[in-house]
């Protein structure tokens, strides 16, 4: 068990939960973020205003971690680029064919008890654990 | 206006919560997955504090019925399993096992690890895309926004 950090991970946990049960409370929408991504790839529409704005918001955190006077987390990529480009196009597809990630079906999803989301989110941690157990121990990649 | 800009800070607060959770750092994310290897199980807990609260966010909102800024709570009514449904979190989770990557970290990722970020943004809004290219996604796209 190396690098275990209960602590931060429950305090960025309940962050995110926190985010999560804001976005409901004020703006009535599941913070799932494949599916406010993907509805950027529509044609504009009244909604592009706000999912461009959750999106602008992910994107910039890193900035406003650092201009609370912290310094970034130790973050690394350890994906080759032909790699990274296989689990993109997997992810992105998984997410939309599957009709949510993570986010909307992991912490929404399950904060609703919805069963889709808890069949989405057994099968999509089964497979990871898979796909990491075979990358890792038998092919090695 | 007031939706775009609690939209704007919701998105940072969850970006913000990625970088404290240790969740925007794929490595974290695989040794959460590695459960054969060197197991570090800090992820459930990130789970556990965001599933936590934003189940008593969900029966708040039920509760006060209309959103703040909002006409109405717009959550996706389905309760049924269907093929596509697996198969669409199958095809994610390899995806996301063999970079550690999902969707949010990677956009946070963005300006911390900005060549892996964006090779992998790009390559998963290519896949997003893909999606809407297939014939059969079309009967579900009337409901896209309902979805998870």
């Amino acid at each position: 068990m190396d690098g275990f950090t209960p602590v931060s991970a429950l305090v960025g946990g309940a962050m995110i939960g926190t985010s999560a049960a804001l976005f409901l409370l004020l703006n009535g929408r599941i913070a799932g973020i494949s599916g406010i991504l993907g509805g950027l790839l529509a044609p504009p529409s009244p909604e592009t205003g706000w999912r461009a704005a959750f999106v602008a918001g992910l994107v910039l955190a890193p900035l406003a971690y650092a201009g609370l006077g912290r310094s970034l987390p130790p973050v690394t990529v350890g994906a080759s680029f032909p790699l990274l480009i296989l689990a993109g196009l997997l992810v992105g597809f998984g997410a939309r064919l599957g009709g949510g990630c993570t986010s909307g079906h992991g912490v929404c999803g399950i904060g609703r008890g919805s069963p889709r989301s808890l069949a989405a989110t057994g099968t999509f941690m089964a497979v990871a654990v898979l796909t990491v157990l075979v990358a890792r121990h038998l092919v090695g990649a | 206006m007031a939706k775009t800009t609690s939209a704007f800070a919701v998105g940072l607060l969850f970006g913000l919560g990625l970088l404290v959770s240790g969740m925007a750092d794929p490595a974290k994310v695989l040794a959460f997955l590695d459960v054969t290897g060197r197991w570090d199980p800090s992820l459930a807990f990130v789970m556990a504090g965001a599933v936590a609260v934003s189940a008593a966010g969900y029966r708040l909102a039920l509760r006060r019925g209309r959103p703040v800024l909002a006409l109405r709570l717009d959550v996706p009514a389905r309760r049924d399993l269907d093929g596509r449904l697996i198969a669409g979190a199958a095809v994610f989770g390899i995806g996301w096992g063999l970079a550690g990557l999902c969707p949010g970290p990677a956009l946070t990722l963005l300006t911390v690890a900005p060549t892996q970020a964006v090779t992998f943004v790009v390559a998963m809004v290519a896949g997003m895309l893909m999606f809407r290219l297939l014939p059969s996604a079309a009967p579900e796209r009337a409901v896209q926004g309902a979805e998870a």
